[in-house]
């Protein structure tokens, strides 16, 4: 029994970063318009690369699977849009890696009506059916990481899974996505839940979400049908409250081992979009072809929550919602963790939660980087106690090994908040992530 | 929308935005206070040491920068907390060219042989310090009285002793209450000392002065209010139980507490960042260990103020804290890592 718990309901260390959610918490999701030509990259997923099914010069319907899982480690993709594949090549993505991808340009006087499949429902099913429609509808994490949903819920022999927990933390500064999705698709959360908790065998679901989404917490909890043992849960605001392990200490106040998984005591955390999605799709034996994305950023003109089809081009985004004349960066997810693209041609993909753009005085002036001072900053924020400090100087000198074995590198999940703190702008998380990279290739190397 | 370039950099796309050269010039700020204090007490003779110190360590930086090829890092206020620090543990009327040297050997030997900014082990204002303590020892404890009549117009004319003489001092100089009490066993009153109107080093009197400016940092979040805590906590506790033991031959704590450079060290000295532990347990540990050894010094030491030695040989434990003491990492066992 623990004497002291001085972090109740939350977890240790962390940050406070301003949340800029303002602008966009209380604006409906919008359908946003059809853009002209889609691009669908066959890596949106972690995992193997999806496999084409359809040729050049095709004519596709909407939610038609136009390439299929490759493996257990892969999903399906879907038409977002009726059209005809127009060149089936190289597509940009967000990493700058060119994979390989479809052209695919929009009817312009379609309907755009769905074909629905087989529809699969909760309670006649059995688990493998239901991962196996959750894999076939092409469904992967929404909170951004898109890591196959089915893969997460394959619950291993050994194992079992007691709490379902449902991740509505948005901890990200400016995204709203989670926001409107559970105050308006409430009722696809909870049809999710039902999928959920057959395929992964849990006897209860909790959802987690902090404090600023009181509203989406009162709600979630007023609907929640009398069957379902689910328990909504607030908890303080802080960042990186919405990464797994975080969630999983500040709700059940257990710490998932060091390289473990969030299985390994027994919970399977899914995002609370991810869960939407399920709940509105299997019914109908859909795919996925839109998402929910916050557009926003001081350079964006009208900012908001859309529904927009996945594979829309960025630049078609952006003229869609209005930008002004001064735009210097673009990001794809949160400010904390997010990607910035040296390119608009490249499209929302799945695991885009959020477009945000600065104009060039919202970018943040890190171009004198002073000496370490060893204020202690980044040890009172990494919320896995790690010694940012002292990686940041082992890095310097390339000591990565001793970074591993010393230091836990590998533990460290590059939420940012040690950069976020750090008063001499030492990029401590991307000299960590180049350290990962590298310790990850040695090994494979010694392996190989 | 124009065919715009965009840039580009890693995550994360935010920064709290409290930079080392903010932090530093907070800290600037944050002796003040006491600077102005120390000048309303000694009169011109402070302002001139502090201006000499201050000048000196700027100057050393800069030319040892200069020298080594690299851009001057005057801008990022370090240099300015060490000569003003320097400053305000010097008599009011140590001779300019000792002060001067003193900077020097802050700036050159404390700092930037160890390789400047964040890599000196020790406080530089406490190396520069302990120098000309060795090297003047009649200069560094000879006194001046607080609040003299004419403080405003004249100054000590041992201030403008010639490069390598020795001062002549003129009659007025004036015993500490740290000296008075260690060798003659007189104890000043706490009030006294709580604003300072005693004799002392430039700085080292005001009480409040010192603590306004600590309160300062610590309100800004630029200071870690632990290392004053436990270093004054553990001091009066030490002391209190001598004095509980044996009030006739130990002091007060209090007058442990607000006499010589105490609290001056225990705000502005030991917590400068670069030379204490980085973690919580290890910062605590620190303090204690400073404090206790203040205590020890000045009862039982040669020496009436033991504050330099005892944040000196803290610093030197600093690093060694650190390599003991580190946070459990998540997720791992409590036993298994050292």
């Amino acid at each position: 029994m623990k004497l002291f718990n001085f972090y109740k309901n939350t977890f240790k260390h962390g940050i406070h970063p301003p949340e800029f959610k303002d602008d966009t918490k209380d604006l409906p999701i919008k359908q946003f318009s059809f853009s002209p030509v889609f691009i669908l990259p066959m890596e949106q997923h972690i995992g193997g690369p999806s496999e084409l099914l359809v040729n050049e010069g095709q004519e596709v319907d909407r939610g038609q699977m136009i390439a299929k899982a490759s493996g257990f480690m892969s999903v399906p993709v879907h038409a977002p849009v009726s059209g005809v594949i127009r060149k089936i090549t190289k597509v940009p993505t967000v990493s700058g890696k060119m994979v390989t991808g479809v052209y695919l340009e929009a009817f312009p006087y379609s309907g755009q009506e769905v074909r629905e499949g087989i529809p699969i429902h909760p309670q006649d099913a059995t688990k493998e059916q239901i991962l196996n429609a959750i894999q076939q509808a092409g469904i992967v994490g929404l909170g951004g990481a898109a890591f196959p949903t089915h893969v997460k819920l394959k619950v291993p022999e050994d194992k079992q899974c007691d709490i379902l927990l449902l991740n509505g933390v948005e901890c990200e500064p400016y995204l709203t996505t989670d926001h409107r999705v559970m105050l308006e698709q409430s009722d696809d959360v909870f049809m999710g839940i039902r999928y959920l908790l057959k395929a992964t065998g849990a006897k209860k679901c909790i959802i987690g979400i902090e404090a600023n989404k009181q509203n989406a917490a009162d709600h979630l909890e007023k609907n929640i049908p009398e069957d379902l043992p689910v328990e909504v849960r607030v908890v303080p605001v802080k960042y990186p409250q919405g990464a797994e392990k975080m969630l999983i200490t500040s709700v059940l106040d257990i710490e998932v081992p060091s390289g473990g998984l969030p299985i390994d005591v027994g919970v399977v955390v899914v995002n609370i979009a991810t869960s939407a999605e399920i709940g509105r799709l299997l019914p109908h034996g859909l795919g996925i072809q839109e998402r929910v994305v916050t557009i926003t950023g001081p350079g964006v003109k009208k900012k908001g929550n859309y529904l927009i089809p996945i594979g829309t081009p960025i630049r078609y985004v952006l003229e869609e919602v209005g930008v002004s004349d001064q735009i210097s960066e673009v990001y794809l997810g949160g400010p904390m963790m997010g990607v910035a693209i040296s390119n608009l041609d490249i499209p929302v993909v799945k695991g885009t939660s959020g477009i945000v753009v600065y104009t060039n005085k919202d970018v943040p002036d890190v171009k004198r980087e002073f000496p370490c001072i060893k204020c202690g900053s980044c040890v009172d924020a990494c919320p896995i106690s790690l010694n940012p400090s002292k990686m940041g100087l082992l890095s310097r000198v390339k000591a990565y090994d001793e970074m591993v074995s010393d230091c836990n590198l590998m533990d460290c999940f590059e939420c940012g908040s040690c950069s976020y703190v750090c008063p001499s702008n030492i990029p401590l998380v991307q000299r960590f992530r180049i350290a990962k990279s590298i310790v990850r290739k040695r090994k494979a190397k010694a392996h190989a | 929308m124009r065919n715009q370039t965009l840039n580009i950099s890693t995550s994360p796309h935010l920064k709290k935005g409290v930079t080392t050269d903010v932090i530093m010039k907070n800290v600037v700020y944050a002796l003040i206070p006491a600077t102005a204090f120390s000048i309303y007490v000694f009169g011109l003779s402070a302002l001139f040491t502090i201006g000499m110190s201050v000048t000196s360590c700027v100057l050393t930086e800069h030319f040892l920068c200069k020298w080594s090829d690299k851009d001057s890092t005057i801008n990022d206020y370090s240099a300015v907390i060490t000569g003003v620090l320097l400053g305000l543990t010097l008599p009011p009327i140590f001779p300019l060219w000792m002060t001067f040297m003193g900077g020097v050997i802050a700036i050159g030997l404390g700092k930037y042989l160890f390789g400047g900014l964040g890599f000196n082990v020790f406080n530089p204002a406490l190396v520069g310090r302990a120098v000309l303590q060795a090297a003047f020892p009649v200069a560094i404890t000879t006194w001046y009285p607080a609040l003299m009549q004419d403080r405003f117009t004249s100054v000590a004319s041992s201030i403008y002793t010639l490069p390598f003489m020795q001062p002549l001092f003129d009659g007025a100089s004036g015993a500490t209450p740290l000296s008075a009490f260690k060798f003659d066993h007189i104890s000043a009153e706490t009030t006294d000392l709580m604003f300072g109107f005693v004799s002392g080093s430039t700085g080292e009197t005001c009480a409040i002065a010192i603590v306004l400016g600590g309160l300062y940092l610590i309100y800004r979040g630029m200071m870690n209010w632990k290392i004053p805590a436990s270093i004054l906590t553990s001091a009066f506790l030490f002391s209190g139980m001598l004095y509980l033991y044996n009030p006739e031959l130990y002091p007060t704590p209090w007058f442990i507490l607000f006499s010589g450079g105490l609290l001056l060290g225990a705000f502005f000295m030991a917590t400068d960042m670069v030379g204490s532990p980085i973690t919580n347990l290890g910062v605590i540990i620190y303090g204690c260990f400073i404090g206790i050894l203040v205590v020890i010094i000045r009862i039982w030491g040669g020496l009436p103020e033991g504050v330099m030695y005892a944040i000196l040989l803290g610093n030197a434990l600093a690093p060694q804290l650190d390599r003991v003491i580190q946070p459990r990492v998540y997720g791992t066992s409590k036993l298994s890592k050292s």
